[in-house]
């Protein structure tokens, strides 16, 4: 699950990881109000589930009053585009107002946790206020790593290796240390997948303060963390895949027309990929689960439709231990209460298939039953086209 | 010969009074799964499904020779219930609960490298011996006792693709769903390391996906010591970046774990790429025809 940069902030605050000074607005007044108080220069900031703010133009700092409303005017309501948001982009609802601040130089500092090594890892680096993925292919040799093996949790060792690294003075290694040890805290009690500060700035008083933040967390260990899941913003995400949710749908929208019903994550991608591989687009990646009860077939297919890019719907079940008969009058039943009158192409495979086969071509509906992959994917592909 | 579980694999079921555990290893049984007894706390000294119900691992491993446990525990209970597993020196633990938080996960891994016990999952299908052993969750009836090796990361498309080998003639010798997770007990090598050895097996099916560099792991392995013929397909490659496609390691992330590479990096390595999931089983009888 991700979090706004706000909310980050005030988990730093809470585990004493300095942040500039400022709030979260929702109006253009209301981010007045707040830089009023904090005074000028103060710095605009869009906050929005979506990198690449600053280069949409959702960063801004303003050196007057005229300015900061200027800014946030243009900021609220923005739309911020990048290849995570599709063509639409996501909806400026609000805006971070913070004091500006002196900056002498800016780090890189962030905790993820390694999957190869099944371990945390700190990585840190002197060209902070970069993306880190380029840093890393251009000089590899700016990146400084420290895993942290379970049996040790962060030591000393890790914070003092990495500061010489770094080239900090003494006063600034003493803030360092605490400072990452403050954030590796946050890290293990949140249960978070990554805890990034780019950059971590040093003042001209020699204060270390994280400009921006990011935090996501471990979506299995959500349940353990009620304070989290209070920070969740469904404005975020897209409307399909909220309502989705609430069923324990696993539904990712995507800009195609062939909207796909398939049991099982793997399969549900194979089947993206075949869609792709005719020439074909899925209009999303839907897993309706090992379960497959009619009531869940039922709020698959009304997201499903819901749709209007969708032109065809294509179902991909194999059933293995559920009886693929079962799951053919569960359609069935979904299809008939729900009016669904676009074409749906149906592949039913394992137990029971003929008889599944024989109650769709019973139904009476716009179903064409098919028992080959190829040939499921080829009719959807043909169908979407529209003729 | 297979890998991992035979007819003599001797199997506790913990969390075998839950409905998932009952459900599950009533299907075994029927299987033929020698399922020696179960693990409920405070259910010990009962009798389900005619087998005996243990309070802890220990005592069933102690009372039973189990060699093969099998979890089907909450997720949030599951990082617990396979450090108990491995624990007790048990020689195989397979966890089929999905959701396990990940800093479980790092504890488990770490834990399982000072032991002997290997595991296999979680958040996976199981394995399958066919006609010898079922040790998960898969539908029996559709494999095949055979010569195909297969070692997958996901649930429905294994099945999918055991079809595909069953309906071409071909059979399997064993199954093994390795999980769908970022921290998992066992990953590609670990399984081509028992292939490799085992005379059985003559080819080997792996399905991968995006996430991590696993597949890219293997095609090193496979390039310097794997004698048989692999073919490989890796699903999402339509899948965009950022985003968890189900399961938990199911995602591109950093520039990294990208379908496109971990199908050009097996490639250049010798193993043969199946582009189209629907053609699987038709890649492997060409290969072996060949």
């Amino acid at each position: 699950m991700k979090i706004h940069e706000y909310q980050a902030k005030r988990l730093f605050k809470d585990f004493g990881i300095p942040v500039p000074e400022g709030s979260v607005a929702y109006t253009k007044e209301e981010a007045l109000e707040i830089a009023d108080k904090i005074g000028y220069p103060c710095v605009i900031k869009a906050q929005v589930h979506a990198g690449g703010r600053g280069k949409a133009g959702g960063v801004k700092l303003a050196k007057d009053r005229d300015e900061a409303l200027r800014f946030a005017e243009e900021i609220i309501g923005m739309h911020i585009k990048n290849i995570q948001t599709g063509a639409q982009g996501k909806k400026v609802r609000k805006v971070l107002v913070e004091k500006g601040v002196n900056i002498v130089n800016e780090l890189y500092l962030a905790l993820i946790m390694d999957r190869e090594k099944a371990m945390p890892v700190i990585i840190a680096s002197l060209e902070g206020g970069m993306e880190i993925e380029k840093v890393a292919k251009r000089h590899p040799e700016h990146i400084f790593k420290e895993y942290i093996h379970p049996v040790t949790g962060l030591s000393n060792f890790h914070n003092i290796r990495l500061s010489f690294k770094l080239g900090l003075n003494k006063t600034q290694r003493g803030i360092f240390s605490k400072l990452v040890s403050n954030l590796y805290k946050l890290f293990n009690e949140k249960d978070a997948s990554i805890v990034e500060i780019n950059p971590l700035i040093i003042t001209n008083t020699e204060e270390l303060i994280a400009l921006d933040a990011k935090v996501n967390f471990d979506d299995n260990a959500l349940v353990k963390h009620s304070d989290i899941m209070e920070l969740r913003d469904i404005y975020e995400e897209d409307p399909f895949e909220v309502e989705a949710s609430k069923y324990d749908l696993n539904y990712i929208k995507l800009d195609g027309n062939i909207g796909c019903m398939v049991n099982g994550a793997g399969l549900a991608m194979a089947t993206m990929d075949i869609l792709k591989y005719y020439k074909g687009e899925p209009a999303n990646f839907l897993d309706v689960g090992g379960g497959t009860s009619e009531e869940r077939i039922k709020e698959a297919f009304k997201i499903l439709i819901a749709d209007k890019n969708v032109k065809v719907v294509f179902i991909n079940i194999f059933g293995g231990i559920v009886r693929t008969d079962i799951v053919a009058s569960g359609v069935v039943n979904a299809a008939r209460s729900l009016n669904v009158n676009i074409p749906v192409v149906i592949l039913l495979r394992g137990t029971n298939e003929e008889q599944a086969r024989k109650i769709i071509d019973e139904s009476g509906l716009n179903f064409i039953s098919e028992v080959d992959f190829k040939k499921a994917a080829l009719k959807s592909v043909e169908l979407s086209r529209g003729d | 010969m297979s890998i991992l579980v035979n007819k003599n694999s001797r199997v506790i079921v913990q969390g075998f009074t839950g409905k998932e555990g009952s459900f599950h290893a009533s299907q075994m049984i029927e299987y033929g799964t020698n399922i020696v007894g179960g693990v409920t706390p405070g259910k010990g000294g009962h009798t389900h499904l005619n087998k005996p119900v243990f309070n802890t691992v220990e005592e069933a491993v102690k009372r039973e020779e189990a060699n093969v446990s099998i979890i089907f525990v909450p997720a949030i209970f599951a990082g617990d219930a396979i450090l108990e597993a491995v624990s007790t020196g048990i020689e195989l633990v397979i966890c089929i609960s999905e959701g396990i938080p990940i800093q479980d996960m790092v504890k488990v891994k770490h834990y399982l490298n000072t032991t002997n016990s290997r595991l296999i999952g979680p958040n996976c299908p199981g394995v399958i011996t066919p006609d010898e052993t079922k040790v998960g969750i898969m539908p029996a009836q559709i494999h095949k006792k055979g010569r195909i090796g297969i070692i997958s990361r996901s649930g429905t498309l294994t099945y999918a693709t055991v079809d595909q080998i069953s309906n071409q003639g071909m059979g399997q010798s064993t199954s093994v769903g390795i999980g769908g997770d970022p921290i998992i007990g066992s990953d590609f090598v670990d399984i081509l390391k028992l292939f490799v050895k085992d005379e059985e097996t003559e080819a080997v099916v792996m399905i991968g996906e995006i996430g991590g560099s696993m597949e890219e792991k293997a095609a090193m392995y496979i390039k310097k010591h794997f004698n048989k013929p692999v073919i490989a397909f890796i699903s999402g490659q339509t899948a965009p970046p950022g985003r968890r496609m189900g399961h938990a390691g199911a995602i591109i992330t950093g520039g990294k774990g990208y379908a496109k590479e971990k199908m050009r990096v097996l490639k250049d390595n010798g193993v043969h790429i199946v582009e189209n999931p629907a053609k699987i089983g038709l890649t492997l009888k060409k290969v072996l025809t060949r």
